[in-house]
């Protein structure tokens, strides 16, 4: 009896010890992130950085128009792709339980959420880029799009099967056809869900380079049309990173920083909304 | 209750008669030639051991199994002298005649009048005021109205279990059907909150003809007019609760009910 009790306090001690140094090796690494992140950023994180457009090598600047064009592709890539993925996820997850389309439609978006977001990027080039004839904000934001629809929809369906079938019953017990009880009972009770994938979506994307590079590309100057070239942060960083001057490279840092806490606080955000919704419940 | 042949349902008129009815989960037969009838504005109750097929009986009443492309049932089903299971009847009207409270409370992700309102909307367009009234009319009904009278914007889920469960009362006679279906609706709830419901029940049924699935034997015995005793997918016996009670014709009936299985 004792035997058996001090070896399970041991093999208890031994597991919790491992997955404790396993939790710090991994933090270490990400803690470490952070910190470069914000010893060569912050210094230069300046009014100018959102005051000015991106220079030319040897004066001065910021990325007014990397953030702004970042912002807008974002925006647009966001707002054509969650239509489709809530759509497609509560197809897949409502009426998803006959049939061979669903399940074919759900291997697909596994592949489509793990494909490399650089071969999306060369799609979009290639059936978009090519055929208007020039980069533009609309390639990127198509390109964003494509990445944003898979997440939706898995979030989108995963949350709706958390709904329990009970409240479908008890909706079409009133009478309710099924529309009506899709979307003012299951998808209500699993909005918070939702919004919560959106949100990720858009972590997600915000900082991705190789779709872009291959539609958007980059401007050096101000542009707020959507059909011509737009500067944006990731390609702004990936440029100026490889470049050979200094201010560029201070620039580079700063814009990294912008996008790792905004990308922070969208999961924090998400993390706030879902928690609230499952202590409600 | 109070003249002999009342207490005889085949002599009382019928709401519901149920013919010849089959049912199949696949290809698993859980209703075997099942006949009855329940009579209008009684308590019939259907007790039974776990997976009798008592709850499938109750949900072939409003057809809830066409919510699952396996199942089926075969035979004829009666109100009003129309075959419920007829493909040609409408699904959302029977619904508005047949409502149905379920095992465990199920209110919807919105405030408790909406929850109310939800039901309503859906056959009739009330104005403001009417609605207001129906609202206040069903949470009376269903005794939650001085409980939920100063809190009818809250989420529905703010209430207690039990209040939940006549939230649920509320939402499915607030649309004023003729039959409501009770599933367990007391199993998942405390002792008090059984009680009330359980005199709820008495009392709904100068309106409503009730149907009532449950496992507890004294709820039976304390709220229905009628039991019907199932037993692996057959109707084993039918009639009178206190003569079902207190002298029952089958032995597996006698045996159910003073506790040998189930």
């Amino acid at each position: 009896m004792l035997n058996l009790y001090a070896r399970r306090r041991i093999i208890n001690a031994t597991s919790l010890t491992v997955s404790v140094l396993a939790m710090l090796f991994g933090l270490f690494w990400l803690g470490w992130i952070l910190f470069t992140l914000l010893e060569y950023g912050l210094p230069g994180l300046t009014a100018a950085v959102f005051t000015q457009n991106t220079p030319p090598p040897g004066s001065s600047g910021g990325l007014l128009n990397a953030i702004a064009g970042s912002l807008m592709m974002t925006l647009v890539g966001t707002l054509i792709g969650t239509p489709i993925g809530i759509l497609a996820g509560t197809y897949l997850a409502e009426f998803g339980q006959r049939g061979w389309l669903a399940p074919i439609t759900r291997f697909i978006n596994d592949v489509l959420l793990s494909a490399p977001s650089i071969v999306i990027g060369m799609f979009i080039y290639e059936v978009y880029v090519i055929r208007v004839g020039h980069f533009s904000g609309w390639g990127g934001a198509l390109a964003l799009s494509v990445l944003v629809i898979p997440v939706v929809i898995r979030t989108t369906e995963s949350m709706l099967r958390l709904v329990p079938n009970t409240m479908r019953e008890a909706a079409a017990a009133l009478g309710s056809p099924q529309w009506k009880v899709i979307s003012y009972v299951t998808l209500r009770a699993s909005r918070a869900g939702i919004l919560t994938g959106v949100l990720l979506a858009v972590a997600r994307i915000s900082g991705e380079t190789a779709p872009l590079l291959f539609t958007a590309l980059n401007n050096q100057f101000w542009s707020s049309d959507m059909n011509q070239p737009m500067a944006n942060l990731p390609v702004v960083i990936f440029q100026f990173a490889m470049s050979p001057y200094d201010d560029w490279h201070q620039l580079a840092w700063a814009g990294a920083l912008l996008i790792t806490f905004s990308v922070l606080t969208l999961n924090i955000v998400a993390r706030v909304l879902f928690r609230q919704k499952t202590a409600t419940h | 209750m109070t003249t002999e042949n009342i207490t005889d349902p085949k002599t009382i008129v019928p709401k519901i008669t149920v013919k010849d009815l089959n049912f199949y989960y696949g290809d698993d037969r859980a209703l075997k030639d099942i006949n009855l009838s329940i009579a209008e504005k009684m308590v019939t109750a259907f007790i039974g051991p776990s997976g009798c097929g008592k709850s499938t009986l109750l949900r072939t009443f409003n057809r809830m199994y066409q919510l699952y492309p396996k199942q089926k049932a075969t035979g004829e089903i009666l109100m009003d002298g129309a075959n419920i299971l007829d493909k040609e009847q409408d699904l959302n009207m029977l619904r508005a005649k047949i409502g149905m409270v379920f095992q465990k409370p199920t209110p919807f992700p919105m405030s408790i009048y909406d929850n109310i309102a939800f039901g309503v909307k859906l056959y009739e367009n009330l104005s403001k005021n009417d609605m207001a009234e129906r609202v206040e009319w069903a949470l009376r009904k269903a005794a939650l109205w001085t409980e939920a009278k100063d809190k009818l914007n809250q989420s529905g889920t703010s209430l207690s279990g039990g209040q939940q469960q006549r939230l649920c009362i509320a939402r499915a006679i607030a649309v004023k059907p003729e039959v409501l279906l009770l599933d367990e609706p007391t199993s998942a709830l405390d002792p008090i909150s059984t009680a009330h419901i359980e005199k709820l029940i008495d009392e709904l049924k100068t309106d409503f003809t009730i149907v009532i699935v449950t496992h507890n034997m004294q709820q039976a015995a304390r709220v229905s007019d009628f039991t019907a005793f199932m037993y692996l997918g057959d109707l084993v016996e039918f009639g009178d609760t206190d003569k079902m009670f207190i002298n029952p014709t089958d032995k597996r009936t006698e045996d159910y009910i003073t506790g040998r299985y189930g």
